[in-house]
């Protein structure tokens, strides 16, 4: 209304030109080298690539729980320094569960502990997300009790409840008969689209990525690059175009640049 | 219970006509640990009389029927009952410190990578010393009492709580630290919530093997200056009888060693188990 020409604004999330390395008892590792790429709000946003493309590394570094060496992440602009509950981790293992919590106090932990709700009204937030994933038979279930894909629809339930800035998923459901792991897929799709919430999802699967993908990159491995970055399809798109998007991918992958 | 709810969708379970049929009495029986362990006992007890009749001398080797009429008699006259009272008191005491002293260290430990070594240097040297083979020193610096005892006490419970704390707190794993920091937390509250819940079945370990360390020291070290704290505990009983060659009464005092030892196990570390370790999945 001023008149002025606002600046354009920052992405939701920006990695911008992020080089991470890690030490390991006999030398460095650089996982990323110079890595660029923008997040928006409600994206489904898709690391795809093979194993040593830094692509769990980076996502860990967007959790906070690593420092670039070079470049920054920034989120709302806000560089990122360290974990926190605004950007909730979805790990691969079962063990992200707290043993020694039911089913309804793990998903309302993270809520008190963060000093988010009190402890009744975690309670009962707690209680509608276990419901929402379909666990409400199991809310006074110890976890280990719980079959891996009952664990890890707790685990969402979990960063869910939360409702954080970004939900930062590494391989979810890599440990899951592929049975389970289609349901979960669905189910996930599902609750998003009830959720707005900005979802970053680390796979190695070509068609779990063009499941879950609104937008998909492809990193190259040793050191991790950003190969390219496609659009995802939409939900309703026919098989022909997910078996043509999948033969692209699977080409971008593995040509030799 | 919850070993119920977590099976899966039990669908057209309702079409079995008798989905149970209970076992036999004596099945039943045998499948119970606890009588099991009780004929272990009856055995031993039976063992015991039939050899103690059949050595006949007092001196060596009384039958548990006499050992037993002397505990009765002892615990009435509240001998033994103020002997183990003393004792407790004295392990209480040692075992508290111990234990706070092993959390202190470990807290230590994980806030800078210096304690750590020093903590990892410190089990390692200290922890195969016998406590007791502390006493003489303990003596000369804390004077023939109770301070004496309770120095030996804290050094017999808090390596081995210590090591095994440390050894809970190391094998937590990354995913559940990464979750707690995940949710903002940090410092003690780290600790405390996340750390050592994630090492319960280590520190609950550690707790026992501290308390059976710390009973062994403590009798150990009332029988070597028993003489000289009148009004000891249960080591000193035991010394006592000896000396005035009551042998059924120093076997009375080792049973009441025995039984207070299995009134701690079952009373008390048993119920911790069953309702926190094993009811989380930690340990089977």
């Amino acid at each position: 209304m001023s008149g002025m020409v606002a600046p354009p604004a920052p992405s939701f999330l920006e990695v911008s030109g992020v080089t991470l390395r890690y030490r390991t008892a006999t030398s460095h590792v650089t996982a990323t080298y110079r890595v660029n790429f923008a997040v928006e709000q409600s994206d489904r946003f898709v690391m795809l690539g093979p194993s040593g493309c830094g692509k769990s590394t980076l996502l860990k570094a967007i959790g906070g729980y690593m420092v670039p060496a070079e470049g920054g992440i920034a989120l709302r602009g806000v560089p990122i320094t360290r974990p926190g509950p605004d950007r909730i981790m979805i790990f691969q293992e079962f063990d992200q569960l707290l043993p020694w919590k039911t089913v309804t106090e793990n998903v309302a932990f993270p809520l008190v502990a963060s000093g988010k709700l009190d402890r009744r009204k975690a309670k009962e937030a707690a209680a509608h997300f276990v419901e929402g994933v379909g666990l409400g038979r199991f809310a006074h279930s110890y976890p280990h009790t719980l079959s891996g894909g009952m664990k890890q629809r707790v685990a969402i339930a979990r960063g869910l409840a939360m409702g954080p800035d970004l939900l930062l998923m590494d391989e979810p459901f890599a440990a899951l008969d592929e049975l389970t792991r289609r349901r979960m897929q669905d189910e996930l799709l599902a609750l998003l689209a009830d959720a707005p919430i900005t979802l970053i999802f680390v796979t190695h699967s070509i068609s779990e990525a063009i499941r879950i993908g609104s937008r998909i990159l492809l990193l190259s491995p040793h050191p991790g690059r950003v190969r390219i970055e496609l659009p995802g399809l939409p939900a309703d798109a026919p098989a022909a175009a997910a078996a043509e998007l999948e033969r692209e991918i699977h080409g971008r992958l593995f040509e030799h640049a | 219970m919850e070993g119920c709810s977590s099976m899966p969708e039990p669908h057209g379970v309702e079409k079995f006509e008798v989905a149970e049929v209970p076992l036999g009495v004596w099945a039943r029986l045998w499948g119970s640990s606890a009588f099991r362990k009780g004929l272990v006992i009856l055995l031993l007890a039976a063992a015991w009389e039939i050899y103690g009749r059949m050595l006949d001398n007092d001196l060596l080797f009384p039958p548990l029927s006499e050992v037993l009429s002397d505990f009765v008699r002892e615990v009435k006259d509240g001998t033994l009952v103020r002997c183990a009272l003393v004792s407790l008191r004295l392990l209480l005491l040692g075992y508290a410190i111990g234990f706070a002293l092993a959390l202190l260290l470990n807290a230590l430990a994980i806030a800078s990578r210096f304690m750590h070594d020093v903590l990892e240097t410190l089990t390692a040297m200290l922890n195969p010393l016998p406590a007791i083979a502390l006493l003489p020193l303990a003596l000369i610096w804390f004077g023939l009492g109770y301070g004496s005892i309770i120095f030996v006490l804290v050094h017999s419970v808090l390596w081995p709580l210590a090591l095994n704390v440390h050894a809970g707190f190391t094998a937590v794993p990354q995913t559940l630290r990464m979750v707690g920091r995940n949710y903002g937390l940090r410092g003690l509250r780290y600790v405390a919530q996340i750390l050592i819940p994630a090492a319960f079945p280590s520190i609950l370990a550690g707790l026992k093997i501290g308390w059976a360390f710390a009973w062994r020291t403590l009798i150990a070290a009332e029988l070597v200056f028993g003489v000289s704290t009148g009004g000891g505990g249960l080591g000193w009983f035991i010394y006592e009888r000896k000396n005035e060659l009551e042998i059924p009464g120093v076997f009375a005092g080792l049973l009441t060693v025995i039984v207070i030892g299995l009134v701690v196990e079952h009373a008390l570390f048993r119920p911790i188990e069953a309702r926190t370790v094993r009811r989380w999945g930690m340990q089977s």
